[in-house]
């Protein structure tokens, strides 16, 4: 799960990370009292979406007067804005952070993420802040120190500085970057996140060391366990057709492509796209309705596939196990007296009575084509497609 | 021959009288598993599907001898289960449990260092089907009966996929020694690389079927140590090839978020170690039978 910018900063401000002055404004006259509240005579207004590279997209404007501010906010809210993070449809601002403009003197970037290798805490750190991760390793590889952490002990005070004094740190300042990453390390151990990123840290003319952006994102897993965590998700963030599929416990991520699929279980479902692909298709998703795959199940999934407008042809694709194929074509049957289809629609059964399984679908009125293979049902939805479009 | 589990392996099942353990405790019973008894606090001294229950792990070993353990314990207690599994001298656990934190692997890999390499408990999954020897024992919740007996190793993420690679070879008239799922979260108990120096060792397996995806360096890992320790062919199929960067697809570990964890990319490093790629999921049979019958000629 990912939260805001202003949530990080509240978070990590917490385990002792400096920010900015800075509050969340939902309207204009908000925006300007809060720059009023904040003082100084430069600001920065800072639309709240879940994604980086908001600075190119128009999402960050500085501002020399609260009016100026007032002004940034009306035209921020409301707005969707397109990174090369969001995707074409791009996220919609609903609030904006107003922030203190600072001095800076210096960009570091930090970050901290689990390495899987080596099964510990890793914490990244440059000289090179400002500029994305990918393209410092790009760009600077050498800049980069890396610093494993063993989560069981947690970070000590030397490892912090090892990393301080690597980035060239002058002495003064030392320690007070070292209890930076700590509060980082902490914030990321004791709630269960799985990135914490904090780019970039700067130090300012003052020689304050100020956390100016940050992203948090933290396991899903462990969210029974982080009530406060958990209360930050903003559904308005996340695909709409997303959101309806993790309310109703199905795995689901749109896509581009125009096959819509239903099936049982992640490795399967990531197969079945790979065949689409060979087959000369592209897939509108992906969709793992669990190893179970029950006829409840079955029934969401057809109404998430047809909320995709995208969507030309539906491939199902069911591997039976414990459950069976008889059942499943029940449960198939039952979702489509239920749900209108009134596009291509390919099933493939396999596993547990397959052959009991595809003789109810052939004698029930439901007008489907039967697919043998994975191979065979890929085939299957690409001619279909393709005769759609003829 | 097998690995980690036969039909005289002695298993306890942890989480046993729960609604999911009691389901799969008797399906695993019924395919002939060498079930003894379960696990569930405060359920001491009943007994459950004509076994007996007991309050700790450490009792069911002390009484029934039980040397492996299958747990079916919820999210929020499984790394406890697991640790205590550990301690009580458990030798293989397998974790069934979908949704265990990753903070909480770390913290039972990190309990279980404590052990000598002869004492150690090898945890397989979480989020996982299981393992299988066919027509000995099934310690998972895998549908047995696509499962035939022989020589080919298999090690997967995916549960459905694992079957669909069970079901292609059997319809092909070949058969499994061991399969064994290590499951889909980004931190898991045992890697590709743990499980085909098992395969390496195991005199019945010729050959190993690897189902790998997107996400994290296990994959590749396992190719180079294939290349440099290995006598028997290694085939793997990498699922993801459409999969977008950054997205989570399904699995908490299938996500791409550095150079070498896209399917593209495992895939040249495979070849690259020498692993035969079954370039679709539609020809994993086909593609181990090739190379059996290039064996033999």
């Amino acid at each position: 799960m990912n939260i805001h910018e202003y949530q990080a900063k509240k978070i990590l401000s917490g385990f002792g990370v400096e920010i900015p002055r800075g509050g969340i404004a939902y309207s204009p006259e908000n925006a300007e009292n809060k720059a009023r509240e904040i003082g100084g005579s430069k600001w920065v207004v800072k639309a709240q979406i879940h994604s980086g590279a908001r600075g190119k997209a128009g999402g960050i404007i500085i501002c020399n007067s609260p009016l100026e501010v007032a002004q940034a906010t009306d035209k921020l809210l409301g707005k969707k804005l397109i990174t090369n993070q969001t995707g074409p449809e791009g996220k919609i601002v609903n609030r904006v952070y107003i922030e203190e403009a600072t001095d800076i003197r210096k960009e570091l970037y930090l970050g901290l993420v689990f390495d899987r290798s080596s099964e510990c805490i890793m914490v990244v750190a440059s000289t090179e802040g400002g500029m994305s991760v990918e393209k410092i390793s790009q760009e600077k590889p050498e800049s980069i120190i890396r610093s494993k952490i063993e989560a069981a002990v947690g970070m000590q005070k030397f490892q912090a500085r090892e990393i301080a004094f690597a980035l060239g740190i002058k002495p003064e300042l030392i320690s007070r970057i070292a209890n930076t990453i700590i509060g980082c390390y902490r914030a990321f151990s004791e709630l269960d996140a799985t990135m914490v990123e904090v780019n970039p840290l700067v130090i300012s003319e003052q020689e304050q060391i100020l956390a100016l952006d940050c992203k948090m994102s933290f396991d899903n897993n462990a969210l029974f366990r982080r009530n406060q965590v958990s209360e930050l998700r903003d559904k308005t963030q996340e695909n709409v057709n997303e959101v309806y599929a993790s309310d109703r416990g199905l795995n689901y991520v749109s896509l581009d492509g125009n096959i819509g699929n239903i099936i049982n279980g992640a490795g399967l479902a990531m197969a079945s796209m790979d065949m689409i692909k060979l087959a000369g298709g592209e897939p509108a998703n992906f969709l793992d309705v669990g190893g179970g795959a029950t006829p409840e199940k079955i029934v969401k999934a057809f109404k998430l596939i047809l909320m995709d407008k995208k969507v030309k042809v539906i491939l199902v694709n069911i591997f039976a196990g414990i459950n069976r194929c008889d059942w499943v074509a029940e449960g198939i049957i039952q979702a489509l007296q239920k749900i209108e289809i009134n596009m291509p629609l390919v099933i493939r059964l396999a596993g547990t009575n397959v052959e009991k399984g595809n003789k109810i679908l052939k004698e029930s009125k439901i007008n489907y084509i039967e697919a043998t293979t994975l191979e065979d049902a890929a085939n299957k939805a690409v001619k279909a497609l393709k005769e759609l479009t003829k | 021959m097998t690995i980690l589990i036969d039909e005289k392996t002695k298993i306890i099942v942890q989480g046993f009288t729960g609604k999911i353990g009691s389901f799969h405790s008797y399906e695993m019973i019924k395919y002939g598993t060498n079930i003894v008894g379960g696990v569930t606090p405060g359920k001491g001294g009943q007994t459950h599907l004509d076994l007996p229950v007991f309050n700790t792990v450490k009792e069911a070993v002390k009484n029934t001898g039980a040397s492996a353990s299958v747990l079916f314990v919820p999210p929020a207690f499984a790394a406890d289960s697991a640790m205590e599994a550990a301690d009580a001298g458990i030798k293989t656990c397998v974790a069934i449990t979908d949704g265990i934190p990753s903070h909480d692997m770390i913290k039972i890999k990190r309990y279980m260092r404590r052990y000598s390499k002869s004492e150690k408990m090898t945890l397989i999954g979480p989020n996982c089907a299981g393992v299988i020897s066919p027509g000995k024992a099934l310690l998972g919740i895998m549908p047995g009966h696509i499962y035939k007996e022989g020589s080919v190793g298999i090690i997967g993420r995916s549960g459905t996929l694992g079957y669909e690679a069970a079901q292609q070879l059997k319809n092909l008239g070949i058969g499994i020694s061991t399969s064994v799922g290590i499951g889909g979260d980004p931190i898991n108990g045992s890697s590709f690389k743990d499980i085909i120096e098992k395969f390496e060792e195991d005199k019945n397996t010729e050959i190993i079927l690897m189902i790998g995806e997107i996400g994290g360096p296990q994959e590749v890992a396992a190719g180079k140590f294939a290349k440099e320790n290995m006598t028997k062919p290694v085939v793997a199929y990498i699922a993801g090839l459409t999969a977008p960067k950054g997205r989570v697809m399904g699995h908490a570990g299938a996500i791409v978020s550095a150079y070498g964890e896209s399917a593209v990319e495992k895939v040249e490093l495979l070849q690259e170690c020498g692993v035969i790629i079954s370039k679709n999921p539609s020809i994993m049979g086909d593609t181990i039978k090739q190379v059996l019958n290039g064996k033999k000629n």
